[in-house]
């Protein structure tokens, strides 16, 4: 096999990784832009909808389209709590209390479902099927064109829903001021609330994809994951949701192609230099918009 | 401000305090009973276990545990050791280490602190390293079943059950080459993992000395999910077979991600895969997968048997090579007691080298002067979606 | 330093522990499990205490300190492995060596801290620890790699208790007096309010910066004497989870709290010997910790009570003023 072979079969490896964390980075972002705060659990709902999603389904025996939306309502109802029952509390709080809030949101998740479901992984075989795509020699597997479908798709409607709609026209006011919003007649926690609630369905969908792809239910599935989409959302500029997008499969490929011309080991050390750089160059990301800070 | 704060961490301070005080308050009454029990006509022999049976490498613990539990059952129901005049019954105190080398040095003390005679642990390498020199320093028999690192064994009162890493490496690759007569191998394996390096830096250098060739050694990260990258890599080279030494988490995604991707490579595993067939989704991904493993739970034999049926009814589950290699140290510790005529750890410790012990990893395991043990390496085939030994 | 009353009350309590745990050890009173505690407490003290300076006096959240610590104890281990030196000149060495390589690296994350804060330094602290431990795990022929850098001289083990408590009452002395001195004061005027701080003329980036290096410093030493106990080190023992075990014992005690930080680290530290075998619940119980202090520290009910706190503090002050 010739290098340009090599090199395209491991961009599409890239793309693969990088579509996963692309729709984990939507959720983030998206939280972040609206709510301003880095909710830490995001990669933990993750994992939530992926064993939701094998309760469902391996357990239960439901129709996987049903347990598809069971595990979104399950996510977004999870969501929804942790806003109301430990960030809205701390909504006058510092950031640095709010982080650690959430922090302890993201352990909570990680061992409540390790005292539930054990340290051991369980198998789980995926609910979707498409035969892969044979471009050339090239072999693209089925689930990655089905997430980068639902990862482009889901980008869109949100965009759009953010854009055009009265509740996202609701978010925006919030996302800039909250107490002039709250003036206008905006319903701020219902508006925050709602936040929570898309950003955890995204989660939700992004569970059932990586477990799709994947197979294996861990306790501590989400977490790397969650970190990984976290630095795609700042390198596409964090707030901005087509920048998700391209920080996701940006970042998926960078980690794809030094993992196989690098280092395997240095390429989670590479993956968080690239944020530290970003940051330090450039720190509203690629899509970004530079704010400036205000007593 | 502050002095609120101050109340607020006292107050749960002072909460945890009392359940500390709590818990040593249990600790007491725990070895009172213990004592009890051992002035009821017998002596005990007490067995310090230390393995994690909490956190990510729980299962290795707790089948350690349950290993030992059954052989204790075993020989106290058959009445126990008789040394000289005295009959001894085993009696186990298991301690958590959490799989961290300085909780094992804390566990190492609880269990001494309760007057173990001898200690069968720790059940991960970096632990067992961690106590090594203190149990030396105590001059007490150690007997790891499973630590499987060159240093678990570096003083001369401790042995090992299992297979050292590169002993076990070395007889992968013989048996790649010689029997299955492979040439060309590429290897995955978990650059941050101990065992995985010793057992990939030894098949390495075998395969290389026999005259076999390593077309790609690939790493990985613990908790990585994502081999795409790496079978890419072999991919591109004219591998005949895949050498993938590590645990059957990381098996499980390799062998399912090379099937996706339409490889038919041969897949060589370690003693690690045990348990592959219950955490891939399909069977067919490991059908033909071939690993070295000292214990397989499905063979044929009447004293696996007794051992698998015993401890299924005991726990509701399958015996893992960590039960079956627990199993036998407490087996080691009868016999070496037996030979020596003494539970000193000095006379044990002379003695070990002088017993041969019939267990489920071997039917004559013997133990050199550098602590190991001497047995043959077995090779187990997925065949039909059941693990099979293959035939020499 | 100023000799108060407060300072004495403060000796004595120091001394008065150490007579008592050294009476305990020397007396063989202590059961061996307990022994083996001592030093992880002492170690854990110092990071406590070292994070408390960065968290709850700096106001920055750092997800790192581990990685600072595992930089400490590699460096300060890899000197005692070559060293020919006696102990008390190796091992002082050792400390030194630790902690200025720690402090190295603190400076290296300083860089960045110029230009971040809040969430993104947090990320950023992450990301580093996580760098820190791929390097470790990737110069496989000094630190050992996977397989951990062993045979490392036992020189703080309990016998040598004496040692590792007068180096922890240091740290401990030194971090109070810097958080009571002026630098002490711009830290965490930082903290309550950065713009504010900027317009009085205090060098923000600098206090930040020293701040982290010092914080730094005293994480390598702590890694030393972790080193000196285990005799093994590996890099997946300065993950993340530990990072956050420090994290929780600074918020349990208080944040911006020395004396809390201190006393949460003794119990976070022998609590998990006494709940033995209880380790998933343990984490469990850290998690629901941090929420329930964050949420209680910022409850109405808790912010009433401060008021009428206050209320009568500044009566009180009326009155004696009159």
């Amino acid at each position: 096999m010739d290098l340009v072979n090599s090199i395209l079969e491991q961009l599409i490896n890239g793309l693969r990784t990088g579509s996963i964390y692309a729709l984990i980075a939507l959720g983030y972002t998206m939280v972040y832009g609206i709510a301003k705060m880095i909710n830490f659990a995001h990669g933990d709902i993750i994992m939530v909808g992926a064993y939701a999603l094998y309760v469902f389904v391996g357990l239960l025996g439901l129709h996987p389209v049903i347990a598809v939306l069971l595990t979104i309502v399950v996510c977004s109802v999870l969501g929804i709590t942790i806003e109301k029952v430990a960030y809205k509390p701390l909504r006058n709080a510092t950031p640095l209390a709010v982080l650690i809030t959430a922090i302890g949101v993201s352990y909570l998740l990680q061992n409540l479902s390790l005292l539930i479901f054990k340290a051991t992984p369980i198998p789980f075989g995926s609910i979707i099927r498409v035969p892969s795509v044979k471009v050339g020699s090239l072999n693209i597997s089925g689930i990655t064109i089905v997430t980068l479908v639902v990862t482009t798709v889901s980008m869109i409607a949100l965009t759009l829903f953010i854009n055009k709609s009265k509740a996202g026209r609701a978010m925006r006011a919030v996302s800039e001021d909250k107490g002039a919003a709250e003036l206008m007649g905006v319903n701020v926690n219902q508006t925050i609330s709602l936040t929570f609630a898309i950003g955890s369905a995204l989660a939700a969908v992004a569970g059932i994809l990586f477990i799709s792809q994947y197979e294996t239910l861990l306790p501590t599935m989400g977490a790397l994951p969650g970190i990984k989409a976290f630095v795609a959302a700042v390198l596409g500029g964090i707030g901005s949701i087509p920048g998700a997008m391209l920080g996701g499969i940006i970042l998926g490929i960078i980690e794809s192609l030094s993992k196989a011309y690098i280092s395997t080991q240095l390429a989670d050390a590479i993956v968080f230099g690239i944020l530290v750089i970003v940051l330090l160059v450039k720190p509203s990301g690629l899509l970004g918009k530079l704010k400036i800070e205000k007593v | 401000m502050k002095n609120m704060k101050r109340f607020a961490a006292f107050s749960v301070a002072a909460v945890l305090a009392v359940s500390m005080m709590a818990g040593c308050g249990d600790d007491k009454k725990d070895k009172a009973e213990g004592s009890e029990a051992a002035g009821a006509g017998e002596e005990t022999f007490l067995i310090g276990g230390i393995g994690p049976v909490t956190g990510a490498a729980a299962s290795y613990g707790t089948s350690v545990k349950q290993g030992a539990e059954i052989a204790i059952k075993e020989i106290n129901d058959a009445g126990g050791v008789k040394v000289g005049d005295t009959t001894y019954k085993f009696a186990l105190e298991f301690a958590d280490d959490e799989a961290s080398e300085d909780k094992a040095v804390q566990a190492y003390n609880t269990v001494m602190d309760k007057g173990a005679n001898a200690i069968m642990g720790c059940v991960t390498s970096g632990a067992c390293i961690a106590i090594v020199d203190q149990t030396y320093q105590d001059g007490i028999l150690q007997v790891t079943p499973s630590g499987s690192a060159e240093g678990c064994i570096a003083n001369d009162n401790a042995f090992r059950i299992c297979f050292s890493d590169p002993e076990q490496g070395k007889a992968m690759a013989d048996y790649a080459i010689d029997t299955m007569g492979l040439k060309k191998i590429a290897v995955i394996y978990n650059a941050a993992d101990e065992y995985s390096t010793g057992l990939q830096k030894a098949f390495e250098e075998e395969v290389k000395a026999k005259g076999g060739e390593i077309v790609a050694s690939e790493a990985f990260n613990t908790n990585d999910v994502e081999f795409n990258t790496q079978l890419t890599t072999i991919k591109g080279t004219d591998a005949e077979a895949i050498y993938v030494p590590a645990y059957y988490q990381d098996a499980t995604y390799i062998t399912k991600q090379a099937k996706d991707m339409g490889m038919t490579l041969q897949f060589l595993g370690s003693d690690g895969w045990d348990g592959v067939l219950d955490t891939v989704s399909d069977a067919s991904t490991v059908e033909g997968c071939v690993f070295s493993s000292p214990f397989c739970a499905t063979v044929d034999d009447a004293d696996v048997k007794k051992f698998v049926d015993a401890y299924n009814e005991a726990y509701k589950a399958t015996p893992d090579q960590f039960a079956a290699d627990a199993y036998d140290t407490v087996y080691t510790f009868k016999a070496a007691m037996e030979e020596a005529g003494s539970i000193e750890s000095a006379d044990m410790i002379e003695a070990m080298t002088k017993i041969t012990v019939s267990g489920m990893t071997g039917d004559e395991i013997t133990f050199d002067a550098s602590g190991a043990a001497v047995k043959e390496v077995k090779f187990v085939e997925v065949k039909d979606g059941a693990y099979q030994y293959k035939a020499e | 330093m100023k000799i108060n009353k407060k300072t004495i009350i403060n000796v004595i309590i120091a001394v008065g522990v150490y007579a008592v745990v050294q009476g305990l050890i020397s007396g063989g009173m202590l059961s061996r499990q307990m022994t083996s505690l001592i030093i992880p407490i002492c170690v854990y003290v110092m990071m406590a205490v070292s994070l408390c300076l960065v968290v709850g006096f700096l106001g920055e959240l750092s997800l790192g300190h581990a990685g600072f610590m595992s930089v400490g104890a590699y460096s300060g281990a890899l000197f005692l492995t070559h060293t020919e030196l006696p102990q008390l000149p190796a091992v002082l060495i050792a400390l030194l060596i630790g902690g200025s390589a720690a402090a190295v690296f603190g400076l290296i994350i300083g860089v960045p801290v110029l230009r971040l804060k809040g969430d993104y330094l947090a990320i950023v602290t992450l990301g580093f620890g996580e760098i820190i431990k791929s390097i470790i795990n990737f110069m496989t022929p000094i630190t050992g790699g996977a397989k951990g850098l062993s045979k490392i001289p036992l020189y703080t083990t309990y016998r040598n208790f004496t040692f590792v408590f007068i180096l922890t009452v240091v740290v401990v002395l030194l971090v109070s007096n810097i958080v009571r001195s002026r630098h002490g004061r711009a830290i965490t005027s930082i903290r309550d309010n950065y713009i504010a701080a900027e317009a009085a003329g205090i060098p923000v980036s600098r206090y930040k910066i020293m701040t982290f290096v010092i914080a730094a410093f005293f994480a390598g030493v702590a890694g030393v004497v972790y080193a000196g106990n285990i005799g093994i080190l590996k890099p997946v023992n300065f993950d993340y989870n530990t990072s956050i075990e420090i994290l929780v014992m600074v918020v349990l005690g208080g944040m911006g709290n020395i004396k809390g930080s201190i006393v949460a680290a003794v119990i976070l530290t022998a609590l998990p010997e006494v709940l033995r075998g209880a380790a998933d619940y343990r984490m469990l119980l850290y998690s629901i910790v941090l929420i329930a202090l964050m949420l209680f520290n910022n409850s109405p009910i808790k912010r009433a009570f401060m008021d009428r706190r206050n209320m009568r503090q500044a009566g009180r002050l009326q009155k004696e003023g009159e």
